[in-house]
């Protein structure tokens, strides 16, 4: 196990170091910061300033050491555009957009295992039909046109919901329906194709033949082994569901940091942009060592590969 | 005895070919059949876009905007899906969109197949340090939020149709690469590899003779599915505004310009949103079933 884990670690550290220097000199190439920060009408001399007085004019590779390293420590540089640091922003983001995730991944989840386990119960059934059909129809639904219909629909027509904003529970039934409703489709298809699987193993067949009761051997014995890869997918989606928060605050207006993410994109707010970017992938490469090693701990067999 | 009894029987012995059997089985998969019928209704929409448009895409007419389509009240028929907020006709602006939409897709599931392959298939064949690395691609890939990146991307080189298609097949090659490494994986082992290995056919001819052959399967079923995934995300992009610019009949961005509208006019909004959403089912309805027929041992 603990092999495992180092290796795994290890693994997370250099896909974190990858990726942000691949975010980081993405960004870098896009032209000279300075005259960014000046706007087009600086003078030479402003713009040799600026340089001097943000590091701009050292070697690259030591730019990218530096801003990494103080990334670490929480301190992410100054926004172009608000003129603040750019944690001080990221604070009051981050919390919305990871609170619209965790409601989102429970709604999936809610609406996902117990969907799945029905149709691996009868595959090919009714129940079964439906469930595909719901996973079918929510990989091709685009979520911002999703979202819109709901608006139009719970918002405008009915007006049950409001239109956008995020400062009470209500402004966030619409958006977690509609990232949730994203993530679902995977998490299901996956729960259903386990547990006909498991379902079919010999060690069900002995607990069918003890005559266990059906209820005992789907929730205690076939389920315990089928959810296991369910809670590595949970969590990629979850990071996945991360970047599909752009989409889904720009809808809604919920200020959240999906939404700064686009408006950083929208007026070249490189600090932002690299912060954010850098938050979401390093999320996402938590979120699935967590679950890897959660995975070892509790499928042995998992620790040798 | 009957000649016509020693055909049944020779019938019976070889049995249909396998081709017959690959197309009934195609044509009883519902699925399937439902989603090629809806992608080669927009194929045809698209191909043939400037004889099925009525009207110019393009041309505004500002005395003639927001008609509505002809289902509703003060619709009519030279305008069945109605006008925009700049009086263009919205029926010829769909079937245009449909051409952007198929050019993305299968421009970008191409792009990305062919690094994807390359990397999957190299990793596989090779193992040792050459997978170690490709798998490590593979993984700081999946950990890249897609749709951040390419708006971020889209933004600093600017967004056009080709720089839309650059970026997204370079961001989309993951699943290509993880299905071809594990099915080569399992390929390499097999006894007429291993034969050609003996017999001294050197690796490209291996790779190109034996074992690219056998991804075709797969390869179609992915690609079907990347297209789809590829047009979702030109939508998204297009609808955020770094995507296909203006006056470009984009359908993510026509629901994007219909968005004002929502209070009165949200048809402007369902429309081109139904025939995003139809076709990325159908697409993903025909991937689906193709796993079914062709591939079946790798449903997922």
């Amino acid at each position: 196990m603990l092999v495992y884990a180092v290796k795994r670690i290890a693994l997370a550290l250099a896909v974190g170091a990858f990726v942000s220097a691949l975010s980081f000199f993405l960004l870098y190439a896009a032209g000279d910061p300075a005259t960014a920060i000046l706007g087009p009408s600086a003078t030479q001399v402003d713009i040799d300033n600026v340089r001097r007085l943000y590091g701009f004019d050292r070697p690259v590779i030591i730019q990218y050491i530096d801003w990494l390293w103080r990334a670490l420590q929480g301190n992410f540089g100054w926004s172009y555009f608000l003129r603040i640091p750019v944690e001080t922003v990221l604070e009051q983001r981050l919390p919305v957009t990871f609170l619209l995730g965790a409601c989102s991944i429970i709604f999936a989840l809610v609406l996902a295992i117990p969907l799945g386990i029905a149709a691996a119960l009868k595959p090919n059934s009714f129940v079964d039909r439906c469930a595909l059909f719901l996973a079918v129809a929510g990989q091709a639904m685009p979520s911002f046109w999703f979202a819109l219909m709901l608006i139009s629909t719970f918002s405008v027509s009915y007006a049950i919901l409001p239109v956008s904003g995020s400062e009470t529970w209500r402004h966030f039934v619409l958006p977690t329906i509609v990232l949730g409703y994203y993530a679902m489709p995977a998490i299901m298809r996956l729960t259903r194709s386990n547990m006909i699987d498991v379902l079919g193993s010999d060690y069900i067949r002995t607990a069918r033949s003890k005559g266990l009761s059906s209820a005992q051997i789907v929730f205690k014995h076939a389920l315990r082994n089928a959810i296991v890869p369910v809670i590595s997918l949970t969590a990629a989606q979850f990071g996945f569901m991360l970047a599909g928060s752009v989409v889904v605050e720009s809808v809604f207006a919920i200020q959240g940091a999906g939404r700064l993410a686009w408006e950083s994109i929208m007026r070249g707010d490189i600090p932002t942009m690299q912060a954010i970017i850098l938050v979401f992938s390093m999320t996402y490469v938590l979120l699935t060592l967590l679950a890897d090693l959660l995975n070892a701990w509790l499928n042995p067999r998992m620790r040798l590969g | 005895m009957s000649t016509e009894l020693d055909y049944r029987t020779i019938d019976d012995v070889s049995g249909p070919s396998p081709r017959t059997v690959l197309l009934r089985q195609s044509v009883r998969h519902a699925g399937l059949m439902i989603g090629l019928v809806i992608l080669g209704v927009v194929v045809i929409m698209a191909l043939f876009a400037n004889v099925i448009a009525p009207h110019d895409p393009l041309a505004q007419n500002l005395d003639a905007r927001f008609i509505p389509p002809f289902w509703m009240e003060g619709g009519s028929w030279t305008h069945i899906f109605g006008t925009d907020h700049l009086g263009r006709d919205y029926f010829s602006r769909i079937v245009y969109g449909a051409r952007i939409s198929l050019v993305i897709g299968i421009s970008v599931a191409c792009i990305a197949a062919m690094i994807g392959v390359t990397l999957g298939v190299a990793s596989g064949y090779f193992g040792g340090y050459v997978d170690l690395a490709i798998t490590f691609l593979i993984t700081a890939r999946l950990a890249v939020p897609v749709i951040l990146v390419a708006l971020a991307v889209a933004a600093l080189y600017g967004s056009s149709v080709k720089t839309l298609i650059i970026i997204l097949g370079l961001l989309l090659w993951d699943r290509y690469a993880i299905v071809m490494r594990a099915s080569v994986q399992q390929i390499r082992e097999l006894d007429y590899v291993q034969a050609a290995k003996i017999q001294g056919c050197s690796t490209l001819r291996i790779l190109a003779a034996e074992v690219l052959p056998n991804l075709l399967n797969n390869l179609i079923v992915i690609a079907t599915l990347e297209m789809a995934h590829a047009i979702i995300l030109e939508a998204a992009l297009s609808f955020l505004g770094l995507g296909v610019q203006p006056p470009l009949p984009s359908w993510g961005l026509m629901v994007s310009e219909g968005r004002e509208q929502i209070l009165f006019d949200s048809w402007l909004i369902a429309i081109p949103g139904a025939f995003l959403f139809i076709l990325v089912l159908a697409i993903n309805l025909v991937g689906d079933g193709l796993r079914d027929v062709l591939a079946p041992d790798s449903r997922a």
